[in-house]
């Protein structure tokens, strides 16, 4: 359930085209801490196939994508 | 006394100043009005001639230019380097001598620096081609270079100039073809995402290309590590490649200052995308490299941006409502060889179409980049 996934770090990514949103993940997600939990949050309808791509490539761990009226909260923990 | 203070005497900040006292004329001399530049460098540096310098066909020096030739005589300039803002106070520190400038209207266009040291082992294992040092000696690595596998690694997003990778791995393809061991040459591409570029437009253009001239690409690549003394590039997904000759394009970091006066989080000031006003501040603008807007990190952005922060602060020196935005104007030229060219143009609501390299593109970026002083200047 979304309401009981709650983020260490918010990355807002809103309102910025692809790739913006994945690349923001990565910035953040390369100098975080193993356990970390993101929610990149994203208007960009791309960022729903290309980062849950991104995440199994690198091997970290997809929580959950929960579909806002206007975007996309996209859960991710880093391995 | 209106006091107009923009930090950073690079692209943006450089066409600023000297829009800026070219629209409010009358104002400043009528001493109404005052235009204060500050950078911590006399030297102006014009960054897209480092491109050229390790294939010889251009110097560290063609890039630097004395500020003060720039400017026009009606700015205020001040060589001094800024380490911090009170926003609330609304006065910069200033690192030497004088120790506060107070301001009504504060521009920040202190642009990107290199931060290489993220990556452990890129500082010794990597060249880059982004700064003067890294430049020439790349400029030497590639002389000695006799043949082996040349790995360019797109390390570092959002990164200056996202066009300069991919035109230095064609740059770097058709150079050692005309030194005749392009044979003996392995060259590998690697970009952080699922493609080739950040716009897909691009990619779908470098694809065919780097497959015809057997360049090797490797994507989801983000570089972890490098290990010199087995010349090897780690990435975080788990890839490694082994390299002869490294040529990275190393992580970025806004200036220290912009975290350290609440900002942005990371290094980059957070403005609205079409004012270009700070989010955490008033009377604060950000333009340039050093703002996070979600468009390239390029000269023509600086320029586009200079020309709209300086029509919003004219008006709000006349008392006026400001109407003028950025709708995310870029214009990226790309080398795709020694002698031919193509370039993008898009914005906040298009994305580009590429027509095919030619030659005339590539002498127009060629004369753009000689124009550019009087550009800088505000005459062109
Ligand atoms: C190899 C390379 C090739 C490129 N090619 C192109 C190209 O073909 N086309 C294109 O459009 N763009 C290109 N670019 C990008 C372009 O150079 C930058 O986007 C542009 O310079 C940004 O301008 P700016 O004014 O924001 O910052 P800069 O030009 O970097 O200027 C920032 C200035 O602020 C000063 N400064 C920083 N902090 C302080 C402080 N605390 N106090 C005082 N002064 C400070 C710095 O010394 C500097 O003078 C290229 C960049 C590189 C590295």
């Amino acid at each position: 359930m979304s309401e009981q996934l709650t983020a260490d770090v918010t990355i807002d990514a809103r309102g910025a085209g692809c790739p913006g949103p994945l690349m923001d993940l990565i910035g953040k997600v390369k100098k975080a801490d193993s356990g970390t939990v993101f929610e990149l949050q994203t208007s960009d309808r791309g960022s729903v196939t290309d980062v849950p791509e991104w995440v199994e490539k690198a091997g970290h761990e997809l929580l959950e994508t929960v579909e806002h009226d206007d975007y996309w909260s996209i859960y991710v923990e880093k391995a | 006394m209106t006091r107009i203070v923009i930090v950073g005497g690079g692209t943006g900040g450089t066409v600023l100043a000297n829009r800026l006292v070219e629209d409010l004329d009358s104002e400043v001399e009528a001493g109404e009005v005052e235009v204060t530049l500050v950078n911590d460098s006399p030297d102006h540096v014009y960054k897209p001639t480092y491109l050229y310098v390790p294939f010889g066909k251009k110097t560290v020096e063609d890039a630097v230019r004395p500020l003060a030739d720039l400017v026009d005589r009606r700015v205020d300039l001040e060589i001094n380097r800024v380490v911090g803002i009170d926003t609330d106070a609304k006065t910069i520190e200033l690192q030497d001598g004088r120790d506060r400038l107070s301001y009504d209207h504060l521009v920040l266009a202190t642009g990107a620096k290199l931060v290489p040291d993220e990556v452990p082992g890129l500082v010794e294992g990597g060249h880059h081609f982004y700064g003067p040092d890294g430049a020439e000696e790349l400029r030497d690595a590639l002389a000695e270079f006799e043949g082996g596998h040349l790995v360019l690694s797109v390390v570092g997003v959002p990164h200056m100039c996202p066009a300069a990778p991919v035109e230095f791995t064609l740059m770097a393809d058709e150079w050692f073809r005309q030194r005749g061991i392009r044979d003996e040459v392995d060259i590998t591409y690697t970009y952080p995402i699922m493609r080739l570029h950040g716009l897909e437009p691009v990619s779908d253009w470098m694809e065919p290309r780097f497959a015809e001239r057997d360049i090797h690409t490797e994507t989801f690549f983000n570089a972890e590590e490098v290990d010199p003394e087995a010349g090897v590039i780690r990435s975080m997904e788990g890839e490694e490649l082994d390299y002869d000759l490294l040529v990275a394009i190393p992580p970025h970091a806004g200036d220290d200052l912009v975290t350290g006066s609440g900002l942005g989080d990371d290094g980059w000031v957070a403005v609205d995308r079409h004012t270009l006003e700070a989010e955490h501040a008033e009377d604060v603008y950000a333009m340039g490299d050093a703002a996070d807007v979600p468009t390239s990190k390029a000269g023509s952005v600086a320029h586009y941006e200079a020309d709209v922060v300086a029509d919003r602060i004219a008006s709000e020196v006349r008392g006026q409502l400001p109407t003028a935005t950025f709708d995310g104007k870029t214009v990226c030229f790309i080398e795709a060889g020694m002698d031919e060219a193509t370039f993008v143009e898009f914005d906040y609501e298009h994305t580009p179409e590429l027509r095919d390299e030619s030659r005339p593109v590539h002498w127009a970026k060629l004369a753009y980049n000689e124009t550019y002083w009087l550009t800088a200047r505000g005459l062109l």
